[in-house]
């Protein structure tokens, strides 16, 4: 049960991350190694504006917290779009290739300038696990991993009637599908593009507040479990929504039930990325990614 | 054997100089570098960068083999160098201890059996990269080598998470054995990619459903060009851990696949010499910032770092710079000087090819048929006088005369 859940819950973390490579990937056509750095940002923002909030203000503790979030949020999102007007915009056009050094340039800058500004140890806070436990029959369960389960849950069906449902959502599939004839039909593809990377970076900063029960801050937070959620996305089908959230779920299952037994614990992330790759050697587009027919 | 036919083809061949520029370059640069360490005396950290600029080198080629030759992105590339490096290593650690052999012939048998398992490394992971393409082979590759990571931390025989020690190989000579082994992997990678089977790697690059129905065996040359990388690799792993002393996995993370990458991209794809020279000056760069920034100012290298990767990438692909880049390129202004415009000329030579194109058929006498004689359903009014342009059209199209319609 505790297995379930906190599986369960590691997993949103990974699919709100992943549905950030995903959705960037189906309308940039790149991979944006920098996106899990974004999450170590939108962590030691929270930290950071929590502890002023906490340590000036009056205000109650939770509400601190909000602010914080919030402005996270904010910070987190404005980032992400100035990463792409900075440094992938400039490169749409040319090859894949060269989107994808900047971006690690874009990863490592991060990484340097939050060295930098908050130096190289590790930090932790407590928000949500200052919720405690709550008791379910016999099993303790922690509220940080049912907030986590339920809030993911509820912004990825959010996600998803936002782009089946709005005027934006609906402009961002078509671009998805063919940005050349989505131009035409007078789609403005760069706010698009703006609005996908602000979007992923804003799921980022979420992923960032239900992971820092889990760990410490630390300049390299944002990259190991950016490159699970990137396998993840892979999993499911890059580029497809729902493929990211099983892709998610399932990896982030599997990795809390091979942290549980003692055989498995030091080998779970090779038996993550094994995972993944014998999932794409059944499924070469993952499990629910849309094939694409190669012409001449 | 077939090394062989093919260097005697390459001294005939165009543009063979080309590679000769290369193995000169890097031997007269090995030639300074070893007056100089015999006159001024290099200092211990100096001869260590020139081994690790060797072995950058060596990674650099061989990934370009995959990335710039065969156009398939691989980001494991460090984890066929950290199996080349733990095997290798371990493999001379035992033969130090089991056999007296010279330190020489035990690095040289370690670096062969090390690219060999490497190699078979790169089997493993070449057959099911077959099956896939683009950003998918690119995850798959990238999982490689975290497998391999987090077996290699667990693996006690290995040393385990505190890494394996193994000796360091004499620090005047390794950067001699370093440039060496370059030199040969740079000349194997040269015949391979200017023989028959390099122009098939470079066909399946840039049209795999062509290359196919040309009869290249798209399976075989994938596998072999992953193997060969991948052997180099395990070599370039030997010499690393002969550098480093202590081999710890971290180091392989991938981070610094996507560092060889990076050299591979700014170098050039598909160019051994850029790949040559965006090895040394990035691994030069990243030394000498380590060694400048240290202490509080360290984060400072990775910003710099990162702040000289993007201007690079970006000034050199972006496509609203192309203008720009073209004004300062040097052979652009060359042309100029000299009053040459090379791309006028090609348009013109162009226009004139096309001005006719030589067929059977007279497309001329053709187009005036049709408009000048009348078919049946002509809608040239009856009673107008058509005139023929030439006798055998005016016999060919009698049959369908209008005057029969009547």
């Amino acid at each position: 049960m505790v297995i379930a859940i906190d599986g369960l819950s590691l997993g949103a973390i990974y699919a709100l991350i992943a549905l950030g490579y995903t959705m960037v990937y189906g309308i940039a056509k790149m991979l944006n190694f920098a996106h899990g750095d974004v999450i170590m940002v939108g962590a030691y923002m929270i930290y950071t504006l929590c502890t002023l909030t906490w340590t000036t203000g009056s205000l109650p503790i939770w509400a601190g917290a909000l602010i914080a979030f919030v402005v996270s949020i904010v910070v987190c999102t404005l980032l992400g779009m100035v990463n792409e007007k900075v440094a992938y915009k400039p490169l749409r056009g040319a090859s894949p290739l060269a989107a994808l050094i900047t971006a690690i340039g874009v990863s490592y800058l991060l990484q340097g300038i939050a060295q930098l500004i908050w130096g190289a140890e590790q930090r932790s806070i407590s928000i949500l696990d200052r919720l405690g436990t709550v008791r379910v029959g016999t099993v303790a369960i922690r509220w940080s991993s049912i907030i986590t389960v339920v809030c993911g849950a509820i912004l990825m069906i959010g996600l998803t009637l936002f782009v089946k449902k709005t005027r934006t959502g609906r402009a961002m599939l078509a671009v998805s599908e063919d940005k050349g004839a989505a131009q035409m039909m007078g789609i403005n593809v760069n706010k698009i593009v703006s609005v996908t990377f602000a979007i992923g970076s804003g799921l980022a900063t979420f992923a960032a507040l239900f992971y820092l029960p889990t760990t410490a801050i630390s300049p390299t937070l944002g990259s190991m479990p950016g490159i699970k959620a990137f396998a993840a996305a892979v999993i499911g089908g890059i580029g497809s929504i729902p493929g990211a959230v099983v892709g998610g779920i399932l990896l982030g299952v599997v990795e809390v039930v091979c942290n549980s037994f003692e055989a498995t614990a030091s080998y779970t992330t090779a038996i993550e990325f094994a995972l993944l790759i014998i999932i794409l050697l059944v499924r070469p587009i993952g499990l629910l990614g849309k094939k694409r027919r190669v012409k001449v | 054997m077939t090394m062989e036919g093919t260097k005697k083809k390459n001294l005939f061949a165009k543009g063979g100089w080309k590679n000769y520029i290369t193995y000169i370059v890097i031997i007269a640069f090995l030639a300074i570098m070893i007056i100089l360490n015999l006159t001024v005396g290099l200092g211990r950290g100096d001869k260590s960068t020139l081994a690790r600029i060797a072995f950058s080198c060596i990674l650099a080629v061989s990934l370009n083999l995959v990335v710039g030759f065969l156009g398939e992105l691989s980001l494991g590339h460090a984890g066929f160098m950290c199996v080349g490096a733990y095997l290798g290593c371990f493999v001379a650690n035992t033969l130090r201890d089991a056999t007296a052999l010279p330190e020489l012939v035990v690095v040289i048998i370690a670096m062969i059996i090390a690219g060999i398992v490497a190699a078979i490394m790169g089997f493993v992971i070449g057959v099911p990269a077959l099956r896939l393409r683009g950003d998918y082979l690119a995850i798959a590759t990238l999982a490689f080598g975290e497998i391999v990571r987090c077996i290699f931390k667990n693996l006690k025989i290995f040393g385990g998470a505190k890494g394996m020690s193994t000796k360091i190989y004499n620090n005047n000579t390794l950067f001699i054995l370093a440039f060496i082994v370059l030199l040969i992997v740079v000349f194997c990678c040269q015949n391979l990619i200017n023989s028959k089977h390099g122009r098939a790697v470079i066909a399946i690059r840039d049209n795999e459903i062509a290359a196919k129905a040309m009869g290249i065996n798209v399976t075989f040359y994938k596998l072999l060009i992953f193997i060969v990388a991948a052997f180099f690799a395990g070599i370039a792993g030997v010499l690393y851990g002969s550098t480093i002393g202590t081999i710890r996995q971290e180091t392989f993370s991938f981070n610094y696949s996507i560092e060889i990458l990076v050299m591979v991209v700014l170098g050039g794809m598909g160019s051994i010499n850029g790949s040559l020279v965006a090895a040394t000056i990035i691994t030069y760069l990243n030394i000498l910032l380590q060694n400048q920034l240290s202490g509080s100012l360290a984060p400072v290298k990775n910003i710099v770092y990162a702040l000289i990767l993007i201007v690079i990438v970006i000034f050199s692909n972006a496509p609203a710079l192309k203008n720009f880049r073209e004004s300062i390129n040097p052979k652009a202004i060359l042309a100029r000087i000299s009053k040459k415009k090379p791309d006028a000329s090609v348009t013109r030579s162009d226009e004139a090819k096309w001005d006719r194109i030589p067929t059977k058929i007279n497309i001329d006498e053709v187009l005036s048929a049709d408009t000048r004689s009348g078919y049946a359903d002509d809608p040239v009014p009856p009673g107008e006088d058509v005139v023929p342009m030439e006798a055998t059209k005016d016999e060919l199209y009698r049959p369908l005369d209008r005057k029969e319609e009547k």
